[in-house]
């Protein structure tokens, strides 16, 4: 199989998803919606990276949008071939450095477990969002994926820092990234709920992870929290919603695909998005556009900002008491091929793990197969956690 | 049964920005050929984010200012979801929770007196492209996408379609004047909404709305066409009136019917996370509130005060280029009457003797300056002022240097206007015998042939009192 939808240079030390925008190489975000749609312009990430001499290798797989477990369902890839993640399998293997993605509802952070990669979630609005093709706008975050903590540093002190043309982009220039902030000491809690979510083997892994962070002096405990499936439903109302609304561009009028057959506008329009869009993207839209219209929107949409905000705050004092969270990413070790009609279902209840980061715009990254999550801008202290236990097994 | 009229208004403006209100394309006066201004972020390719144009929300505010609006310190944009070729992103970035300016109040003076219409809100929104039919194909052209828009929403205040031509004229010269929109052709678009009630009724009747008319005089048609079509509902019951929204059709004057409430689009509002909510701070405000340009009334007292006549008045603030004009040169040293007078009587009549009106008036404050200058200091006759002003609107000539050239300068010195009237008194024995006669017109033509000797260059000012005095001694 080929993890690459277009392969960009032989010498690329970079895998940039096909969520991410490269200048003049067909970026699709795996969906047929946009087969054939080459942009004028690069994403700002990528931008800095070239600037900075690094070289794209190529555009990767990704299911369409992101939106399923780890880049199952890419209309350019045959089905479910990959059940690891395309970038995050390129990383594994050495072919690459390093690889972009975007952090939407959990695929890159599962494909990082999968494949046994890092993979860093920055805090929303320290990397610009310019060039990512975006469907929930209020909590993706384009994202890192490499071996090592060290790694993850190292492309994350090139890409991060104000960019006048995304405005969410937070003021600072630069984060000064590190990975050996000293770990002797910190608090870590591991949620009772979460271990209760995943099979045997990836809660040992927690637990395990838990006792290397002990061995460096960590303090780990185990905590009951209610909020992560709170966190998780009021996500996917936002997430499905914004979607439904980003994608909706998508018509057939002005790039990417057209259906061939219509007599009218209407049907220009209902054909080319009936081809155009997998089955999950449709679901999605139909969640999306259901959670805003007149009726619903109060008890939905309206009521998942609000909560929102709640969930933050909870969060927040957590954080307070605790340096950061550990939880599995996945419920289990390995996905199996499934149908795409259960898709939506599938991701929704696995999401359980990634949303809350998505929710409230915190750090998340994942190493070792398991995830640390932290409150905004705690990346040195995630990144140093992860590093330690990383230069343990050196 | 006497009916009594009600009318709301949503007014759309196009504001004056150099860029368009979310990227850095040219606004639409920019463009001359179909998609010549638009970019990957207004044509709504993905990966684009919009970037908030601050200058729109200076230029809101500054709108909320002069109707008198309270201005909100946070302010945010919302998304309306629909489909239309022009809308490249199908959905339009508006307000809807927290607009710009909220609870204004404009004063109108109608035949019958004055009307208060309270203003509802203001809030900011980008304009979508237009659709272009070439026989069975429609082209899109993107050009108007996302340029800045403010719309203006009145509560049901008006009572006929005077009153609602006398507020959007006073909208068009405020927004004209204060910078706000050019206010052309297309510029500036209006909702109806209206009903009708028996007259002494508080309750309102079904209301519809008539969307999207861009000329002043079809929307005075539509409003007398509508409002007739509810009163014969009413009284006559010809029809059943619904809750609908309705398209006037300029070429038989009448309303149809384009969609009713129940079938009504359900645009899915919800906030847009791209753009961050604006503060609007009390150091910000009070920049945008020193540099906004006095308004109409203001300006209408200044010059009422400077003793310019209310006729003049009338055509100077209907008139924006031409009262910045006249500011400019007052505030340039000259007389504000003065003033007025040179550009409304002097400079119109040289524009009407070629065909022009006051509209087509082209001259710099600083040439005006100068001419007025030399005139007032003595230093050219009013005549040879006129002469100059002539040139240079006719030719476009340096005023100084013109006349110089052509030797219209006063400073003809008194030894030869004496030699001179000596001359003409010599030769016009029959004047002075008139004079004698107590005819006082004998004098008027004894002034008049030493202009006419003198070329009309010399101060006549300094030729009637050596004229007086030489009177004195025949």
């Amino acid at each position: 199989m080929s993890e690459y939808i277009v392969k960009l240079a032989e010498n690329g030390n970079i895998a940039v998803d096909d969520t991410i925008l490269v200048k003049d190489a067909q970026s699709a975000a795996g969906s047929r919606i946009l087969e054939g749609f080459k942009p004028l312009f690069s994403a700002e990430a990528v931008t800095r990276l070239e600037n900075a001499g690094y070289v794209m290798a190529g555009k990767t797989q990704v299911g369409e949008f992101g939106l399923d477990l780890v880049g199952e369902f890419s209309y350019y890839s045959e089905k479910e071939e990959n059940l690891k993640g395309a970038a995050a399998s390129l990383v594994a293997s050495g072919t690459v450095k390093a690889a972009l993605g975007v952090d939407m509802n959990g695929a890159t952070r599962r494909a990082a477990a999968l494949s046994k990669v890092d993979f860093l979630k920055p805090t929303y609005g320290t990397v610009s969002r310019y060039g990512i093709i975006s469907c929930a706008a209020s909590g993706e975050q384009l994202g890192v994926y490499a071996k090592k903590a060290e790694g993850i540093k190292e492309i994350m002190d090139v890409i991060a820092g104000h960019d006048e043309k995304d405005g969410t982009s937070l003021k600072e220039t630069s984060y000064n990234y590190n990975t050996d902030e000293a770990v002797s000491g910190k608090k870590v809690c591991v949620v009772k709920e979460l271990l209760e979510k995943a099979d045997a083997k990836t809660a040992a892994r927690v637990k395990e992870y838990a006792d290397k962070l002990r061995a460096l002096g960590v303090v780990v405990e185990e905590v009951s929290l209610d909020f992560f499936d709170i966190a998780n439903t009021t996500w996917q109302i936002l997430m499905t919603a914004e979607t439904c609304n980003n994608v909706s561009r998508y018509d057939g009028v002005k790039f990417g695909h057209r259906a061939a057959e219509y007599k009218n506008i209407d049907e220009l329009y209902v054909n080319t998005r009936t081809e155009g869009f997998n089955f999950l993207t449709k679901a999605v839209i139909l969640y999306g556009s259901d959670v805003l219209s007149k009726d619903r929107y109060a008890d939905c949409y309206g009521k998942a900002l609000k909560v929102r905000r709640v969930i933050a705050d909870r969060f927040n004092a957590l954080m307070e008491q605790y340096d950061a969270v550990l939880t599995p990413v996945c419920s289990k070790e390995a996905y199996t091929a499934y149908d795409i009609k259960d898709a939506f279902k599938t991701v929704f209840e696995e999401s359980v793990f990634t949303s809350v980061a998505n929710l409230i715009g915190t750090p998340a990254l994942v190493s070792g197969g398991v995830q640390l999550l932290g409150k905004a801008f705690s990346e040195n202290v995630l990144l140093s956690l992860a590093g330690s236990v990383e230069r343990v097994g050196e | 049964m006497k009916y009594e009229l009600v009318i709301g208004l949503e007014t759309h403006v196009e504001l004056s920005t150099e860029s368009k209100i979310f990227c850095s394309c040219g606004g639409h006066s920019a463009s001359k050929e179909p998609n010549d201004c638009v970019c990957p972020a207004c044509s709504g390719m993905p990966g684009m984010l919009p970037v908030m144009n601050k200058r729109v929300v200076e230029l809101a505010v500054t709108a909320g200012l002069m109707l008198n609006c309270d201005i909100s310190r946070y302010t945010t944009f919302d998304k309306k979801n629909y489909y239309y070729p022009d809308l490249p992103c199908a959905y339009q970035i508006t307000q809807l929770n927290h607009p710009i300016c909220t609870n204004g109040l404009v004063t109108l003076k109608t035949s019958e007196g004055t009307r208060d219409i309270r203003i509802k809100q203001i809030h900011m929104e980008e304009d979508a492209g237009k659709l272009v039919h070439v026989g069975k194909a429609s082209l899109v052209d993107f050009n108007r996408t996302s340029v800045p828009l403010i719309e203006i929403v009145t509560q049901p205040d008006f009572r006929s379609a005077e009153e609602v031509l006398v507020y959007l004229n006073k909208l068009k010269s405020m927004f004209r004047s204060g910078g706000i929109s050019e206010c052309e052709e297309g510029a500036m678009r209006c909702d109806v909404n209206i009903s009708v009630r028996p007259e002494g009724s508080e309750e309102f009747g079904v209301r519809t709305e008539i969307k999207n008319m861009a000329s002043f005089e079809a929307i005075e048609r539509a409003i007398r066409y509508e409002s007739q079509r509810h009163m014969d509902a009413i009284e006559f019951e010809t029809e059943e009136l619904v809750q609908e929204t309705r398209r006037f059709d300029d070429v038989s004057g009448k309303t149809f019917a384009m969609r009713n409430k129940e079938t009504e689009a359900d645009y899915r509002y919800f906030p847009d996370a791209n753009l961050m909510p604006i503060i609007i701070d009390d150091e910000w405000l009070e920049k945008i509130k020193a540099a906004k340009p006095v308004e109409i009334d203001e300006k209408a007292e200044s010059y009422r005060a400077a003793g310019i006549s209310e006729k003049e008045i009338d055509m100077l603030i209907h008139n924006h280029n031409v009262s910045k004009l006249l500011d400019d040169v007052v505030a340039a040293g000259c007389d504000a009457k003065n003033v007025a007078g040179w550009i409304l009587t002097d400079c119109v009549g040289i524009l009407r003797k070629n065909g022009k009106l006051l509209g087509d008036l082209e001259i710099t404050a600083k040439d005006l300056t100068a001419i007025i200058k030399m005139v007032d200091s003595g230093e050219v006759n009013r005549m040879s002022g006129r002469k100059i002003l002539t040139a240079v609107l006719e030719e476009g000539v340096e005023p100084v240097a013109y006349c110089k050239e052509n030797g219209l300068d006063a400073k003809v010195d008194t030894s030869t206007i004496e030699a001179i009237m000596d001359r003409v008194f010599a030769e016009n024995a029959q004047a002075i015998a008139d004079y004698k006669n107590g005819k006082e017109k004998a004098k008027q033509a004894l002034f008049g042939a030493c202009m006419r000797e003198l070329k009309n260059t010399a101060d006549t000012a300094v030729i009637k009192e050596i004229l007086e005095n030489k009177l004195k001694t025949v």
